[in-house]
């Protein structure tokens, strides 16, 4: 029996604007609007209303057969209130086909994990509010930004209540095993271990337009074959991209909504093949062993680690900074302040300095809003400064 | 492969970069094996010990003649020097230099064997195009900076111009130093894009930096500013933002090396803006001097309004320096750590000025991913490239 399961991760950041040396003191206004607006508009035509109406059809279609998983940030939900209210229509009206189940993750897409547990827990928390309120539920499976992931975060997760976390798949903490099986946190027992088989998600998510690839191009039937070969040795196919790899990274003429249209059918026509959401996989199988895994992990590029947010002395003391004001933002009991400092803590904001350009950097470069790593780190800086002012004129 | 090569200027005697530029490419061409016959102007000063060095070569031979040209003068500066070199018979104008250059090239043509011919900027086509003739080789105009970069557009010279022309259109291709530089070529002058090629400028690495410290040490932050005086520098737009930033931040000395026709505009302009105390008028720097100037520094602003290539960033990102550098010119098509700017854009320009300043992870990142960025240029891969635009050439005669 293969288990497909389908984690769809759905964010959009609140992109900073050219803030200079001299706005600081005077101006307060630190997002871009207009860009926002922008990507937002462009991101819902091209990828979030087809597919999210393509989907609606196949579950509808396939009488409950098709299931998918989604975990969309507090700041992606926030921007589609503000600018794409049908989005989240769209998304609600899934809600409903009790096909699709929501997972939970920091509000802000943070990665305060690694710098405050305190600001982790009630940011999670926040989003957790936010399942209930939009969807009327509540998530039991817990994705970590950029799914960073060791023992600790497996500890956080279990004692906030979820039953299971997603993890990368990734060959240094695997080794021989297989990302095809449902394993448990070493150090907390109610906590299993959801892998992505970062080689078939991959296929997908980066490879699907690829001419040079030597399978290209990806019909539904040869992917399908690929998904049957597991049966007989693994219980799950984990298959966890970014939404926007429908439409947006790999474009409709390129025929990925094609391939998403037929994919479903071609892998139920193997009889031992089904889809499961992400809960019904943890409860349906036990886990085969558990992993210990001490250092961090990640999905972002071939090392897997951390480098694509924290890589260079740019990235490391910006982030620094940034928590390093968590004691007086929370103090001041100024709600705009908190607000905007739980914004600059959305990782991408960090991503955007990265320097490493020039393997699997092109990603980078296409993603980044600013002219350079540089232009984004001054604009990042003098808003902190700002805030400093604003904190000191609080007192 | 031989080549025909008419200068300009050359270390030591240079004002700019056309000099550094014709020096490693023909370093880097006598490493890939071609032999360089290299023509050049005899200034009266010319010729010390350095330069024999440089040119202690058997890959190079140098043929000189007298002249006092020199590439950046305009005709009144060329009066002046010629006063001062009085005891030689010279040509009463510029212009007349040029054509008396083009006249002694005949006869080395002749005299030479070689296989292809190279000139550098306008003052040496009128010489390439006579060796054309007598030789039936192929010419390669190197385009360094035309007279719009020169001029900044206005008031270009039509004489200057028009010989710009004549050689673009005689050569059988032609070298632009950027895809800038191509695409005014085609724009200005009309030139098909299929005739030009690109060939950047490039930089020497040397392994063994002198890690002395120099000179004013220093309470104060440097910033660097490095190149003649002149409209297509943008020094103008270098002192409105040290008055900018100077508004926000006071433990800053501004540095000016070199000198030119907007010098007494500069001095007179620092003056009036009242931060005369904040600026360093370093004079034209040679050599060792340069250098020091690039330790001093904590960041370094090229301003330019129209920057064919520009090699002082390359220079100054192998000191460790952090660049910030004009969007008009070549060489910000071929570095990624720097910050760029549009040389009329003074709040930017003082914004990133001030955040190097400030933001010490910003300016170690800067220093340290332009060091190892601006290792990767060599004058080899320049010669290579020019190579390959002979042999395209040379196959057709």
């Amino acid at each position: 029996m293969v288990s497909v399961c389908f984690y769809f991760q759905v964010h959009q950041p609140f992109r900073i604007r050219k803030y200079s040396i001299f706005d600081i003191g005077n101006a307060n206004d630190y997002f871009d609007a207009q860009k926002n607006t922008q990507i937002m508009q462009k991101v819902t035509k091209k990828c979030y209303l087809p597919t999210n109406k393509l989907i609606l059809e196949l579950i509808n279609k396939m009488d409950g057969k098709f299931k998918v998983s989604y975990s969309i940030t507090g700041m992606a939900l926030e921007q589609f209130q503000m600018y794409m209210p049908e989005v989240l229509d769209s998304f609600k009206e899934l809600s409903k086909t009790k096909c699709v189940e929501f997972l939970g993750e920091t509000y802000h897409h943070s990665l305060s994990f690694l710098y405050s547990k305190d600001e982790f827990m009630e940011q999670v928390k926040m989003h957790n509010n936010a399942m209930k309120k939009l969807f009327n539920c509540k998530p039991k499976i817990f994705r970590n930004t950029e799914l960073i992931y060791n023992n600790e975060l497996a500890n956080c997760a279990e004692k906030m209540g979820f039953n299971a976390v997603l993890a990368e798949g990734a060959d240094h903490i695997l080794g021989w095993r297989s990302p095809n099986f449902v394993y448990k946190a070493k150090t907390a027992d109610n906590i299993k271990l959801l892998l992505k088989n970062y080689k078939l998600s991959d296929d997908i998510a980066f490879r699907f337009s690829e001419k040079s690839w030597k399978e290209f191009p990806l019909t539904a039937p040869k992917f399908s074959q690929w998904v049957n070969t597991v049966n007989g040795n693994g219980n799950v196919v984990n298959l966890f991209m970014d939404y926007e790899t429908f439409g947006e990274h790999q474009w409709e003429d390129k025929g990925i909504f094609e391939f998403l249209k037929h994919l479903p059918f071609e892998i139920l026509k193997h009889q031992d093949n089904e889809f499961l959401m992400l809960s019904e996989a943890v409860k349906k199988y036990d886990a085969v062993e558990k992993l210990d895994i001490h250092n961090v992990v990640s999905w972002a590029d071939v090392e897997r680690d951390l480098s694509a947010w924290l890589g260079n002395k740019m990235q490391t003391s910006a982030i620094k900074e940034l928590y390093l004001m968590e004691a007086s933002v929370k103090a001041s009991g100024n709600k705009t302040l908190l607000e905007n400092w739980r914004k600059l803590q959305t990782s991408d904001h960090f991503y955007y300095m990265c320097t490493k350009w020039f393997n699997d950097g092109d990603v980078h470069k296409y993603f980044n809003p600013y002219e350079s790593p540089y232009d984004s780190f001054i604009a990042f800086m003098n808003i902190i400064h700002d805030m400093k002012l604003k904190l000191k004129n609080e007192l | 492969m031989k080549v025909l090569m008419f200068g300009w200027e050359f270390p030591p005697v240079s004002s700019g970069g056309l000099g550094t530029a014709c020096y490693g490419l023909t370093k880097g061409l006598s490493k890939k094996n071609v032999q360089v016959t290299l023509v050049l102007p005899e200034y009266p000063e010319n010729m010390k010990a350095e330069f024999a060095r440089i040119i202690s070569t058997s890959m190079i031979s140098i043929k000189k003649i007298s002249t006092v040209l020199s590439p950046y003068m305009n005709s009144r500066s060329y009066l002046e020097k010629s006063k001062r070199a009085a005891s030689k018979i010279y040509g009463d104008t510029l212009f007349d230099e040029v054509r008396r250059y083009a006249e002694a090239a005949k006869k080395i043509a002749a005299d030479e064997d070689f296989d292809v011919i190279h000139c550098h900027d306008w003052m040496t086509f009128k010489a390439g195009i006579n060796a054309k003739k007598i030789k039936k080789k192929p010419l390669i105009v190197h385009v360094h900076a035309t007279e719009f970069d020169r001029t900044g557009g206005n008031g270009i010279n039509p004489y200057v111009y028009s010989i710009e022309k004549d050689g673009m259109n005689s050569a059988d291709s032609i070298i632009a130093v950027s895809n800038y530089t191509k695409q005014m070529i085609v724009e200005k002058y009309n030139i098909s894009p299929e005739k030009i090629s690109i060939v950047h400028n490039a930089i020497d690495f040397e392994q063994e930096k002198d890690s002395e410290s120099y000179g004013i040490k220093k309470n104060d932050k440097i910033v660097l500013f490095l190149g003649r005086l002149t409209l297509q520098k943008g020094p103008d737009y270098f002192i409105y933002a040290a008055k900018k930033v100077l508004e926000h931040e006071s433990n800053v000395k501004f540095v000016i090396a070199g000198n030119g026709d907007m010098e007494h505009f500069i001095i007179e302009k620092v003056a009036e803006l009242g931060i005369a105390d904040k600026v360093l008028f370093a004079g034209f720097l040679q050599g060792i001097e340069v250098e020091k100037a690039y330790k001093m520094a904590d960041v370094y602003v090229l301003s330019s309004v129209s920057e064919p290539f520009g090699i002082t960033p390359l220079e100054a990102m192998s000191n460790n320096v952090p660049v910030i550098v004009s969007k008009n010119s070549g060489v910000s098509e071929v570095i990624r750590h720097c910050l760029l700017i549009d040389f009329w854009d003074i709040n930017d320009i003082s914004n990133k000025i001030i955040s190097v300043l400030r933001y010490a992870p910003l300016r170690e990142t800067l220093s340290e991913n332009g060091f190892c960025e601006v290792k990767k240029f060599s004058w080899t891969d320049t010669a290579k490239k020019c190579i390959e635009v002979y042999n395209q050439n040379t196959k057709k005669y």
